[in-house]
């Protein structure tokens, strides 16, 4: 027994105070779990109206086979469903190379110093810039071509494609860079020192090691892309039809949900929430291989 | 293999066999190093292009005669007269800053305790499925959160209280807020545990040294030594509520008003814009550049935000480098 | 105070055959492959070497010993321009390699580095296949003969044939640490460099590791001229023909730690008959 025990009166709420916290730290942890099945049950519930879930499955099937009606009982999400596949293979095919290079130019190429510290800044920026403002940005330079009717590409799917990859651009940028970093330097060095070019080590090195990573953050941008609704108003996607080629109008799945939801008759809400289902279902399976790939891979990068 | 004669060979192969490096490597190799700054261009002129494009139309905005700058930032109503519209910022600031102010009570303290739980107090193994399922919750579109306003937090708000005499309206502020602080939960919550977790552990087992209980370490050595990295955390997450959308057009409507009743409709920058271009606005007109006007703004205010929550965490990462 | 150098100054060039006469303290045998005249490198404005004057000898292991921070690692990254990675880092002075300058703009450290060939501290096997960590630098070096043949030469030489031979398709990572190291040698070999540069190769492995990376090393020289920096006095000791000890100068200004070379000898002499009183000191133990 020490004998300045005395001296030391340890407050009683120490005790009860500490696991209080705990409980709510674990409560406040546990509200986004819960709140993320509270969706799926109401927006699944609001669909199927109580009906079985083959039944459920039918209606979507309905929904992703039927385009934009008047009439509830014939509405579906035909064509929002193949703009945002269109969307999605244009961002890919857009936002992912030039991010991805400009990640590898800034982590390998540039010097750091104060120049790269702006654009580092700008980049950050750019990432919380309010998607709404990429929606005028695309409005006013894509859609109206900067009041050039030569430049100008109306509300085509072009339009949309390059307002999405540039609002993504960000993201896969710095998905890409952290991906880098985690190469270890002795990776590089050992390359070099068999007399290696710096685009040598990085084909043959850093960017396989990076690869999982990159992937990551190129998946997580695209679902962002996919799940983008207030920039596609903007460029004015209000297309009913299936688009054929890049010139055609479109619309997208998140915009049509927003114009059923928006609907008075309280009928379409069915329709909107069977939209939503089919959303989150592409979506989520999309974020969870992104997860899964890092969660997977990430670790084997070692060396 | 003909392996015992392998040992015998010259140690020095012949110069001959290096051909050095292939035609084929020298074209990439040149091509390459522009290529990859083009990349990195176009995300300077894409910052370029959203300050040009802004300024330049809402410059031409405020040159039009029906268009007076005072009005513009100090005018109090939005009015859609033919002869004399009205265009005052401030319904529309103060519906941006009651979302911002209402989903930051619901986002900040649950996103930060979230942040301590999973830095602090969660085992490993509970740790791994949690982050992974905040990222899920993160990569919900917004457009979904706004339907579930309208669909489950309007319809029970007016259970709850429209018993107790509440005028409850179809879109109101406070479903909004609850919604998009719902929404920005995850993203202060990682943030914050990056932060968090960067603490030094020598200054955590130092604490346990002195026989500190975990509450204490996490509340009086972890938090406070984090202090300016989960302030950069809140004030982007901020920014997120203020650049927020489909969720508020959804859930708060489209009435610009100067009121403190969280029950009733309000409109924020960015629903003003959306309902802009999907109005009957004809191109060219007054209202129709009044949005490039707001997006400035609103633009201008993320900006600081961003900026704001940047320099912050430059400090905290000083205070650990 | 540090000591403001002119820039390089016009210093006759020290061909590969031809031993310059050098400053008191140093003992040069007859052929130098590699050797450098007053030379200083800086990273930003800290001086790490000064006035380092040295010239390796051809065919024979040469140590670079001293206490941590003295710029061993230094030295040994100026002679393959590896010190070009560090944005900040910036030279004096002279370094020749078989009479090339290797400083100058001409010098192409890149194809320079296939001919001076470097072992790093730790283990750094490529995270690809066994096979793939040999041949990748022949590969990009473009070289035109039988690939699978240079691939077991250079694991022989390295002493690894006969435990990989069997799993050549194997992660290189799936080797123990020693077997990494002796791989990182085999890579290093298959470029088939005149130099091999070690930077502390035995510090992450075990005592048994130690002593195969140094019974090659010995059969090595006959072939390779190697310079190896380690930590370990008995091991320059047991493996080396010369030794250079650097030691920090005390004159340094405050703050920096700036290596200079105490003595450079061939390594009986130096551990037996040490002239500098430093590097008595630190061989005794009494510095370091």
């Amino acid at each position: 027994m020490s004998p300045s025990d005395a001296h030391f009166s340890p407050k009683a709420s120490r005790r009860i105070l500490g696991p209080v916290f705990g409980v709510a730290c674990f409560l406040a942890t546990m509200t986004g779990v819960v709140f993320l099945s509270i969706l799926l049950g109401a927006v699944l519930r609001a669909a199927s109206q109580g009906a079985t879930l083959a039944e459920t499955f039918d209606l979507l099937g309905r929904l992703a086979r039927s385009t934009r009606s008047r009439d509830p009982d014939l509405a579906g999400f035909k064509a929002g469903i193949a703009g945002s596949l269109w969307l999605l293979g244009l961002v890919f095919a857009l936002a992912i190379p030039v991010g991805v290079g400009a990640a590898v130019f800034l982590e390998e190429y540039m010097p750091p110093g104060r120049l790269r510290r702006v654009i580092q800044m700008n980049i950050a920026n750019l990432a919380a810039v309010p998607s709404i403002v990429y929606g005028i940005l695309g409005l006013a330079v894509f859609v109206r071509g900067l009041g050039s009717s030569r430049l100008a590409m109306g509300s085509a799917l072009i339009a949309g494609g390059l307002t999405l990859a540039l609002l993504v651009l960000p993201v896969v940028v710095i998905a890409t860079q952290e991906a880098l970093r985690t190469v270890p330097s002795s990776l590089r060095q050992a390359a070099m020192a068999l007399g290696a070019t710096k685009w040598q080590v990085i084909r043959d090195h850093v960017f396989p090691s990076a690869l999982p990573g990159v992937l990551t953050g190129a998946i997580l941008s695209l679902s962002r892309a996919i799940g983008e609704t207030a920039p596609l108003l903007m460029v004015g996607a209000a297309a009913t039809k299936v688009p054929t080629g890049l010139k055609d109008r479109f619309t997208a799945l998140p915009v049509e949900i927003y114009k059923y939801a928006s609907e008075a008759n309280p009928k379409f809400q069915v329709v909107a929430a069977g939209g939503i289902l089919l959303l989150l279902a592409l979506l989520l399976t999309m974020n969870a291989t992104a997860i899964i790939i890092r969660n997977r891979y990430g670790r084997s990068a070692r060396g | 293999m003909s392996a015992p004669t392998v040992d015998a060979d010259p140690a020095v192969l012949p110069e001959t066999l290096w051909a050095g490096r292939s035609r084929m490597l020298m074209i990439q190799e040149t091509l390459i190093g522009p290529f990859l700054f083009f990349c990195a261009l176009v995300t300077v002129v894409t910052t370029a292009g959203i300050v040009l494009v802004l300024g330049t139309e809402a410059f031409r905005f405020f040159q039009m005669p029906e268009v007076s700058a005072v009005d513009f930032f100090f005018g109090t109503k939005i009015e859609d007269d033919p002869v004399s519209p009205r265009f005052g910022l401030l319904p529309l600031l103060w519906g941006t800053f009651v979302i911002a102010f209402g989903s930051s009570i619901v986002a900040l303290p649950i996103g930060l305790l979230s942040a301590i739980y999973l830095s602090e107090y969660a085992p490993r193994r509970l740790r791994s499925v949690l982050k992974p399922a905040l990222e899920l919750l993160a990569g919900v579109p917004t457009i979904v959160y706004g339907y579930l306003a309208l669909l489950l937090v309007t319809p029970v708000l007016k259970r709850l209280l429209e018993p107790l005499g509440l005028r409850v309206e179809t879109f109101n502020s406070l479903s909004a807020c609850l919604v998009v602080g719902v929404m920005v939960i995850p993203m202060v919550s990682s943030l914050s545990e990056d932060v968090l977790s960067a603490v030094p552990r020598g200054l955590r087992e130092a604490a346990y040294g002195l026989g500190a209980t975990k509450f204490e370490v996490s509340t009086r050595i972890v938090l406070p030594a984090a202090l300016s990295g989960v302030t950069a955390s809140f004030i982007l997450a901020i920014s997120r509520a203020v650049g927020e959308t489909m969720a508020v057009v959804l859930a708060a409507g489209i009435r610009p008003q100067i009121t403190l009743n969280p029950l009733t409709s309000i409109e924020t920058m960015t629903a003003y814009i959306v309902a802009v271009t999907n109005g009957d606005a004809s191109e060219g007109s007054a209202k129709y550049q009044s949005l490039f006007a707001v997006g400035l703004s609103l633009f201008a205010i993320t900006l600081v935000l961003n900026i704001l929550s940047g320099l912050v965490l430059r400090r905290y990462r000083e205070v650990y480098n | 105070m540090s000591p403001i150098m002119p820039e390089v100054k016009a210093v006759p060039n020290v061909s590969s055959g031809g031993a310059e006469p050098l400053p008191a303290g140093t003992d040069v045998p007859s052929t130098a492959v590699l050797s450098t005249r007053d030379l200083n490198v800086w990273y930003g404005i800290s001086l790490a070497l000064r006035d380092i004057t040295i010239a390796i000898p051809r065919n024979q292991i040469t140590a670079l010993i001293g206490p941590s921070g003295c710029g061993k690692s230094t030295l040994l990254r100026c002679f393959n321009r590896m010190n070009d990675l560090i944005p900040s880092a910036r030279m004096t002075g002279e370094i020749t390699f078989e009479g090339l300058d290797l400083n100058s703009a001409e010098t192409d450290p890149v194809s320079l580095r296939r001919r001076i060939g470097m072992v790093f501290q730790k283990p750094n096997p490529f995270p690809k296949s066994i096979y793939q960590n040999v041949a990748w630098g022949a590969r990009i070096n473009g070289y035109r003969g039988d690939m699978d043949e240079l691939v077991e030469r250079s694991l022989r030489r390295a002493a690894l044939w006969d435990e990989v031979k069997d799993k050549l398709n194997k992660s290189g990572l799936d080797l123990s640490g020693g077997q990494q190291q002796r791989l990182c040698i085999a890579r290093t070999l298959a470029v088939d460099p005149e130099v091999i540069l070690m930077d502390e190769p035995c510090s992450a492995l075990d005592p048994i590791s130690t002593a195969r990376v140094e019974d090659l090393m010995d059969d090595l020289k006959s072939e390779y001229t190697i310079v190896i920096v380690t930590h370990n006095m008995q091991q320059a000791r047991r493996t080396s023909d010369m030794t250079a000890c650097l030691m920090l100068d005390d004159g340094a200004q405050h703050g920096h730690r700036t290596g200079i070379i105490a003595e450079f000898s061939p390594t009986d002499r130096l551990f037996t008959n040490p002239k500098d009183p430093r590097t008595e000191a630190y061989i005794t133990g009494r510095i370091g």
